[in-house]
């Protein structure tokens, strides 16, 4: 299995999971965890996915993901889970 | 399961503290190459590093994006072009014409910087090496991404005077030869001694005869990482600062043994070694002078700052090899006067001297790098630095290098500019002593006598 981790930070609205997960839906992105909570008003998301069936590279789902956040006013990033499994597990 | 402060803690170190992969480097062995012809010399040469090096940037810009962490820059380092020209280069000019082809090669797959215009020479010359040498200053002022360097002395094999020697006016007439730009070409040329096979940082990177046909290896940085982990830890103890360090080191080296594994796969060729080496930038932040000041000093050049360096030096090491079974090239902390806010700021305000980085590159993990001096200072005078920085590879077996830069028509009191990843530098005064007599020596200096290990 092939994992990424989506974080999303920015100032709480109606709607950002929605506009997330519908792009994810779209492109056969399957999520495995999610949690989310607002510091400050401030949100903050975290979500593990599953992207061994995406429809796109990762690379341009990452792309396609910050803009979209671009879009809604809020930072989106898709990063490749073995970055943080590397530097926080030994 | 990965929590969401371990994910903002990486994204930060990203963001904020400049923690990228500061080089892919694949080596590329040329020996398959040699010919008797040169023109045909240099087809083999232009082929094989284009066809082998076709995906780096591709790829390197690939994993970039899927892991959000940034790859400043890919390179290229061959077999030291002394061995390789020897056969069809008679002269010094047919040499520049193999750096004309090194350089068209690069721009082709779209490098900035290959390595590998060197020639080793710690024991003795060849005719070879004596014309590759000569080419060097010519070389380097028609082309823009060669980066040349001569090893002239190794623990094993003493110091090659007569190298040294020639290698003090080698940088001269380079200076001279780029003088319009600062003498910019002086930055693309280092001399050391006991040299790495394996180093993928430019512009000492060369492949060495001992490697495979091609090799990638990674350089990691994170200079601004360890700072802001070091303002956590103020005021405590030694224990607690070395801890911070060695964890960071690893975290940091992770991300390089990451990078360099899948850059391996994709590209189908053999992982080398991960470089743990911090290597600061001009930018605000990015800075190892920064991290000595963290660790207690007003400025870089104060008392205490060999001893400082030391420290940082050795955590960053320990650190890093338990993140990576393979580590090498230079790895520990780089000290370049021009590529450092810090270290300019020391030289400015009179804190930092030649003499004072002098005592610090025994602790270091490279040399006197990057160090602007008056465009009027004798070959001779700067035989007499290499001289001193050999020795004290030599004596320590260590890897020690000279990268200085005589600004033609500059003096002290004036900044030289280089521009870009090379940054400025304030022009630093050189002992006024004469040395030549000793410089003009013929022959070798023997090796130390704990050379013979065995």
């Amino acid at each position: 299995m092939k994992k990424c981790i989506i974080t999303v930070v920015g100032k709480d609205k109606v709607g950002i999971i929605a506009k997330v997960c519908v792009y994810l839906a779209e492109t056969n992105i399957n999520i495995l965890d999610i949690s989310q909570t607002i510091v400050d008003g401030y949100f903050n998301m975290m979500a593990i996915v599953d992207v061994t069936n995406s429809t796109k590279e990762i690379a341009s789902v990452a792309q396609e993901l910050e803009g979209l956040g671009f879009s809604i006013g809020v930072n989106i990033h898709c990063q490749r889970e073995e970055i943080f499994e590397k530097m926080h597990r030994l | 399961m990965i929590n969401i402060y371990e994910v903002k803690e990486t994204q930060h170190m990203i963001e904020q503290e400049n923690l990228d992969v500061r080089t892919i480097t694949l080596g590329i062995s040329l020996l398959d190459c040699i010919d008797s012809d040169l023109d045909r010399l240099n087809d083999k040469i232009y082929k094989k590093i284009t066809e082998t090096a076709r995906n780096l940037v591709s790829v390197g810009e690939q994993i970039e994006r899927e892991y959000g962490v940034p790859i400043v820059n890919k390179r290229i380092s061959v077999t030291p072009a002394g061995l390789i020209g020897g056969a069809a280069c008679r002269c010094p000019e047919d040499y520049v014409k193999l750096a004309r082809t090194l350089d068209a090669a690069a721009k082709e797959v779209g490098v900035n910087f290959i390595g590998g215009y060197s020639a080793l020479v710690s024991k003795a010359m060849t005719e070879s090496d004596r014309n590759l040498i000569h080419s060097i200053p010519e070389a380097l002022a028609v082309t823009e991404r060669v980066c040349s360097s001569v090893n002239v002395g190794s623990t094993r094999t003493g110091i090659n005077m007569d190298a040294v020697r020639l290698c003090g006016e080698i940088v001269k007439k380079t200076a001279e030869a780029t003088k319009e730009r600062d003498s910019l070409g002086c930055a693309k040329l280092v001399i050391f001694c006991n040299a790495p096979d394996d180093n993928p940082f430019m512009a000492g990177a060369f492949l060495g005869v001992t490697e495979g046909d091609a090799v990638i290896n990674v350089g990691v940085s994170g200079p601004g990482v360890v700072k802001r982990a070091l303002k956590k830890v103020r005021g405590k103890g030694f224990e607690e600062l070395c801890e911070t360090i060695k964890k960071t080191a690893f975290k940091v080296t992770r991300v390089g043994q990451l990078v360099a594994g899948e850059a391996s796969k994709r590209l189908g060729v053999p992982f080398g070694i991960v470089d743990l080496s911090l290597a600061p930038t001009p930018a605000v932040g990015d800075s190892v002078a920064e991290i000595l000041e963290e660790i207690g000093l007003e400025r870089v050049g104060a008392p205490g700052t060999t001893a400082a360096l030391a420290l940082l030096n050795d955590q960053v090491k320990k650190g890093g090899v338990m993140a990576s079974s393979y580590v090498g090239g230079l790895s520990g902390a780089f000290i370049p006067v021009s590529e450092d806010q810090g270290m300019i700021d020391a030289v400015n305000e009179g804190a930092l001297t030649l003499e004072k980085l002098e005592a610090m590159t025994c602790v270091c993990s490279v040399g006197l790098d990057m160090i602007a001096i008056p465009g009027k200072t004798k070959a001779s005078a700067i035989s007499g630095i290499i001289a001193d920085e050999m020795a004290i590879g030599m004596v320590n077996q260590k890897t020690t290098a000279v990268r200085l830069i005589p600004v033609i028509g500059k003096d002290v009191g004036e900044t030289a500019s280089f521009g870009g990843l090379l940054g400025y530098a304030p022009i630093m005064p050189v002992n006024q002593f004469d040395c030549s007599t000793f410089i003009n020596r013929k022959g070798r200096i023997p090796a130390p006598i704990h050379s013979f290990k065995n």
